[in-house]
């Protein structure tokens, strides 16, 4: 074969997204923002409870958009270092006693040194062939929680219970309208931690990396430390999304983790918008409910609906939910 | 010793499984520089179409024929119906598709045929070969189909013009359009061709692996870790790869104290993954350099 096909102008996997256009304006955010506050007030506990998982996922759909969106590595291993997180609290939790709020932070601390270890290896590798090392990451994970060795904390294959935790300070609210407000808070603090992230000195760093690889290391970027970088802070904010997932959940097992969540996610961020950050959630909101609704529809196709659906979703708007507020920003021009 | 080798050779049978698998998704990646998850689906789906033609009392190699030119000819409809109109969408927005393609057609197989396990016949018949236990003559039969293919396919690519004119559209598609090539056929013409191999990879392993529509999933996982092992660019590296796959998955079965049929498939990927790191483009990939 001819050597012009050796050498290839390096092709774009993900998209340039300016930095400007990756959030929400101020006034947008601050109704979304009410919204996300007043709503749960007005409605019952099991949909308390699925906005509780909707924050979650939306944390956890961030994350891959950081590492995928902002530094342009793919992941299909999301649903390890969810289950890392989970298990860390989880663990935590019931065998140490530990506080739910505190094992959090420690369960995004495991998992940004997991993260940060993958991403050393994952270095040398790009595009299908990373693809495939995070997916091996996914399907071995549930196997190694199966394993007797670690059978005393983790409980195996049978998993754990992890108790709810009460409202503090006796506020009379229930346990699931308190811990919406208590991931809320942590979704939020994440959210602007991560939008500040990507304004900042390395975030215009894993966007250059993201843009050109070689450019940006020519211009003094340290390729490999940022690379890593990435994927140590998505795995971090997935494994706190993890830990809030185990105790909202109130159960961990390995069946719960497997690559069917790490492609749930994924699907979450290409509905979402790749890039966008605030569309994690409307990406989350699709992963969550669409399955539901899918089934609603037909029991025996539900796969097929919900196959349909997202075939809709992605020739209506192939850039994710970040073409939908392009449309109506035109239209108020 | 003699474990070793009849170990070896019990790998090289799983193998070719998989390496026929693999070049359906080399296939494939030529043609349109994605890997198309839903390539196992649509292999289930197809051996379900020759099954149901067996049903109806087609004989074998009739429904065969059969099965081959409908599957060419729906792997066609798939990329000018669903695919072209995403052609120009994110990359990432494709594999959105593939999955959704993959729900798709396992939840209608589903529903059509049901998940009961099917038996599915073989035309190599399932004697010992020559006497050993570990390779029957439908997976001889299957290694020799998997070389034959390969060959077929080899000769097609670099003897043919619609061959050239295939990997001209895959390599450098601007330049191809200028000297009058219909890149977006060629496309259409890519899946056609990788869809009818998938279709052979699954009338040869649902023997083995029984018929039911999620028959294909772990098959697939193999195929892919094989196809990108030996390369993605290389379709003899792809076979290749089905082949050492398959051996180092029996091997590390054999060895390796307490790896039970669970682990098999994560050491078999984190293996993979070892040899990436040190040829990040496969055993038989060309490496590509990039310039700004």
């Amino acid at each position: 074969m001819s050597a012009a096909e050796d050498v290839v102008t390096e092709g774009q996997a993900v998209e340039a997204v300016p930095k400007r256009v990756m959030t929400l304006g101020t006034g947008t955010s601050l109704v979304v923002l009410a919204a996300l506050v007043i709503l749960p007030v007005f409605v019952k506990n099991f949909i308390i409870f699925q906005m509780t998982m909707l924050l979650i996922y939306g944390l956890a759909v961030l994350a891959l958009n950081i590492l995928t969106g902002g530094s342009g590595q793919f992941s299909l291993g999301q649903s390890a270092f969810y289950a890392i997180g989970a298990y860390t609290t989880a663990v935590l939790m019931e065998q140490f006693n530990v506080n739910y709020a505190l094992t959090l932070p420690i369960a995004g601390v495991v998992c940004f040194g997991f993260g940060y270890l993958f991403g050393q290896p994952a270095l040398r590798l790009s595009g299908v062939y990373l693809a495939l090392a995070t997916f091996a990451l996914a399907t071995a994970l549930p196997q190694l929680l199966k394993l007797g060795y670690f059978e005393g904390w983790t409980g195996g294959v049978q998993g754990l219970v992890v108790t709810k935790p009460d409202a503090p300070f006796g506020l009379p609210i229930s346990q699931d309208l308190w811990l919406y407000y208590f991931s809320l808070a942590i979704t939020i603090a994440i959210y602007v931690a991560s939008v500040n992230l990507l304004r900042s000195r390395s975030g215009r760093a894993f966007m250059a990396i993201r843009d050109n690889e070689i450019a940006a290391s020519a211009m003094g970027v340290d390729v490999a430390l940022y690379k890593t970088l990435a994927f140590g802070v998505s795995a971090g904010i997935t494994g706190v999304a993890g830990g809030l997932g185990a105790i909202a959940v109130q159960f961990v097992a390995p069946d719960g983790y497997t690559i069917t969540l790490a492609i749930s996610l994924f699907l979450g961020m290409v509905v979402g918008g790749v890039g966008w950050l605030p569309g994690s959630i409307v990406g989350a909101a699709f992963i969550i409910f669409v399955p539901n609704i899918a089934e609603g529809i037909s029991k025996g196709l539900s796969g097929a609906v919900f196959g349909v659906l997202l075939f809709l979703v992605i020739y209506l708007v192939p850039h994710g939910a970040r073409d939908i507020l392009r449309l109506v920003e035109r239209r108020r021009t | 010793m003699e474990l070793f080798t009849n170990q070896v050779l019990a790998g090289i049978a799983t193998g070719a499984i998989y390496a026929c698998m693999a070049l359906a998704v080399v296939m494939i990646y030529q043609a349109i520089d994605h890997l198309n998850f839903a390539q196992g689906e649509m292999a289930m789906f197809a051996t379900f179409i020759s099954w149901q033609l067996m049903q109806w009392g087609v004989p074998y190699w009739g429904a065969f024929v059969i099965t081959l030119a409908l599957s060419f000819v729906g792997g066609i409809a798939i990329e000018r119906i669903l695919f072209k109109p995403l052609a120009k969408a994110p990359v990432l927005t494709n594999v959105a598709g593939f999955i959704a393609l993959f729900a798709i057609i396992n939840s209608s197989a589903g529903l059509i045929w049901d998940f009961t396990i099917k038996q599915y016949p073989t035309p190599f018949g399932s004697a010992p070969l020559l006497g050993s236990q570990l390779i029957s003559t439908h997976q001889a039969g299957m290694i020799g189909v998997t070389v034959l293919l390969l060959l077929g396919l080899y000769f097609f690519f670099q003897y043919t013009r619609i061959g050239l004119a295939m990997r001209a559209a895959a390599s450098v598609p601007e330049s191809a359009r200028l000297v009058g090539i219909n890149t977006s056929w060629m496309v259409a013409l890519g899946w056609g061709m990788a869809t009818a191999i998938g279709s052979i990879a699954g009338m040869l392993v649902a023997p083995v692996v029984f018929l039911e529509p999620n028959m294909m999933g772990g098959v697939l996982i193999y195929g892919f870790a094989a196809a990108v092992l030996g390369g993605l660019s290389s379709p003899l590296g792809a076979v290749t790869g089905g082949f050492l796959v398959g051996i180092f998955e029996n091997l590390v079965g054999t060895y390796i104290p307490g790896v039970g049929n669970e682990l098999k498939l994560p050491i078999a990927l984190a293996l993979i993954i070892s040899v990436l790191v040190v040829k990040p483009a496969g055993l038989f990939g060309r490496p590509i350099v990039k310039r700004v």
